[in-house]
């Protein structure tokens, strides 16, 4: 009883005027409420039938139906695929050493245990996350094996490299990075801090700059994919004028026409977002080989991400709701174009 | 029931279809609507079907002042008005059946409430037992009932017909306008547009005729 209930408010809900026209007609006869429990109970299962005459419409015309998916998946899966390769970007983006470090280069004068203590000093700071030190003996070592120039170091006779201590922020903005380099500028011992982060900031913007042009793309392509919908339920419209102009006379309220109109571009939208959607993982699936190729050549174990189950959602759900608005301007406009004026 | 107050109807060509009509239909009366092709029968019955609007006067359905319903009542005042149409526009896509219970199913209907209703309204024009036909198997006069069958099926207080039998030889018209008879005698009021001055002479029902878009005679 208590789901009946609930079924009967969900359906109140969903269909305030046909209450009204229950209501006249209900209350015509006897009994009031039971009959308007039973209409609105119906109404509710009409959603259904509607919604499946309006598949079997599609199927009635397999090729054009089959195209016009076609291109919807095609529309949604090119910034879907654009989408995943930037997410992919950012994960790998943030998985590399991509965050910002201040090398201290110490002044000659500073030998290896100063220098030792100044990196302990650091250690103790929060805004810090990491704390490196190459003594000088290090890095001449370093420099020695990495350099080829050994040779010279030799006829130098004394070190001439200097300590450095690499430090790893914790997260903050740019202004504070920079304003964290000039503090540690000003540490005792310290030469130079040299704020390393150009190549972060260009991975950054060139990542903003992606994200842009997939954000216009999609709302492009969303666009077309809103068009292609209306004015496919356009022509479906056209196909079935009569039928609207009788409905129309015997006096079918505008959602009623609405409503199976509404269910084929919700139909379109949702099989458009589902084969963009596979189209979308058949392309990572072709590209993932060679990303790890790739991968393996720096040494970086990576796994392309696929869309993920929220962003299918998204994408599914963002599709239907494009096929929905389609439809319902395109019917909308063609019903003002049928009233009197 | 139909009432006509001083109604105008110019069209934007600049065609005047009706020029200062008046008239009263009560509840439950039968009128012809006579005239010539263009007399503007064809408008007056859009007018109350409000599939036109006047552009002087006032049409009463009812007591319902139509100038007074807005784009979202025009269904709802159309369920009260059952119309029969020249071509029948019946189509072709389901069967009698489903074309009868069409009306039925935009007013919220249950399928079992619409079944019952509709197979009593082809019982009443005698084409049962074509229930499961196409309409285009079926001849002119066949179509002809079936679309009178959809106009009466959610039972009416008003019914329309546009010259319903236009195309139909003289006895197939005498059998629908028998229908028509039977249907006002239980209390529908009915307004019928057509030129069949012969028949609608032996019918002896009230006349309006409209000349020019006037009102020529009435009675």
């Amino acid at each position: 009883m208590a789901e009946q209930n609930n079924r009967r408010r969900g359906a109140q809900r969903l269909e305030p005027k046909a209450k009204v026209a229950v209501k006249r007609s209900a209350s015509a006869t006897s009994g009031r409420k039971p009959r308007q429990a039973t209409a609105l109970r119906y109404d509710s299962d009409n959603h259904w039938q509607t919604a499946k005459t309006a598949f079997s419409r599609l199927l009635t015309t397999p090729a054009a139906t089959l195209m016009t998916v076609a291109v919807l998946a095609i529309a949604l899966a090119l910034p879907g695929v654009l989408y995943s390769g930037l997410k992919n970007v950012q994960q790998v983006a943030a998985s590399w050493e991509g965050d910002p470090r201040i090398a201290l280069y110490m002044e000659l004068s500073v030998d290896d245990q100063q220098a030792d203590s100044l990196s302990r000093e650091l250690l103790l700071r929060d805004d810090l996350a990491a704390v490196e030190l190459i003594s000088r003996a290090d890095g001449l070592a370093e420099f020695r094996a990495l350099s080829g120039f050994g040779d010279v170091l030799e006829y130098l006779g004394q070190n001439p490299i200097p300590a450095v201590i690499t430090v790893q922020p914790a997260l903050m903005s740019n202004d504070e990075l920079i304003e964290l380099q000039q503090q540690l500028e000003m540490e005792p011992g310290v030469a130079e801090a040299q704020l390393d982060m150009a190549w972060v900031q260009r991975l950054n913007s060139a990542l903003e700059v992606a994200k842009r042009v997939v954000v216009m793309l999609g709302i492009l392509l969303a666009t077309a994919v809103l068009l292609v919908i209306g004015n496919t339920v356009r022509v479906s419209i056209e196909s079935r004028r009569e039928e609207i102009l009788i409905a129309k006379l015997v006096g079918a309220t505008d959602s009623w026409v609405r409503r199976p109109f509404l269910y084929t571009g919700a139909w379109y939208g949702f099989l458009g977002g589902l084969c963009g959607w596979g189209l979308i993982q058949l392309a990572l699936m072709l590209i993932d080989t060679p990303v790890r190729e790739l991968a393996g050549l720096y040494q970086n174990s990576f796994s392309l991400l696929g869309l993920g189950l929220v962003d299918t959602t998204l994408l599914i759900c963002f599709s239907l709701f494009l096929g929905l608005i389609g439809a319902w301007v395109a019917v909308s406009r063609y019903l003002r174009s049928i009233e009197p004026q | 029931m139909i009432r006509f107050d001083n109604v105008s109807k110019c069209y934007e060509t600049g065609h005047e279809a009706l020029t200062n009509v008046s008239f009263a239909l009560d509840d439950g009366e039968m009128a012809f609507l006579t005239g010539h092709s263009g007399a503007g029968k064809s408008t007056l019955m859009k007018l109350i079907m409000l599939m036109e609007r006047p552009t002087r006067g006032q049409v009463f359905v009812g007591e319902q002042n139509l100038a007074g319903l807005d784009r979202q009542q025009i269904p709802y005042h159309r369920r009260r008005i059952g119309v029969v149409f020249q071509n029948h526009q019946l189509l072709f896509d389901r069967t009698v059946f489903d074309n009868v219970t069409l009306p039925l199913m935009i007013c919220g209907f249950s399928p079992r409430d619409a079944g019952r209703r509709a197979r009593a309204a082809l019982d009443k024009v005698g084409l049962l037992s074509k229930e499961k036909m196409n309409p285009i198997a079926l001849s002119t006069g066949e179509q002809q009932r079936v679309g009178i069958a959809r106009a009466i099926v959610h039972k009416p207080q008003v019914l329309l017909a546009d010259e319903p039998t236009g195309n139909l030889d003289p006895q197939l018209s005498e059998e629908i306008m028998r229908l028509f008879l039977e249907f006002n005698r239980h209390g529908t009021t009915v307004l019928i547009a057509s030129h069949d001055m012969g028949l609608i002479q032996r019918m002896r029902v009230r006349m309006l005729s409209l000349k020019q878009g006037r009102l020529a005679a009435d009675g």
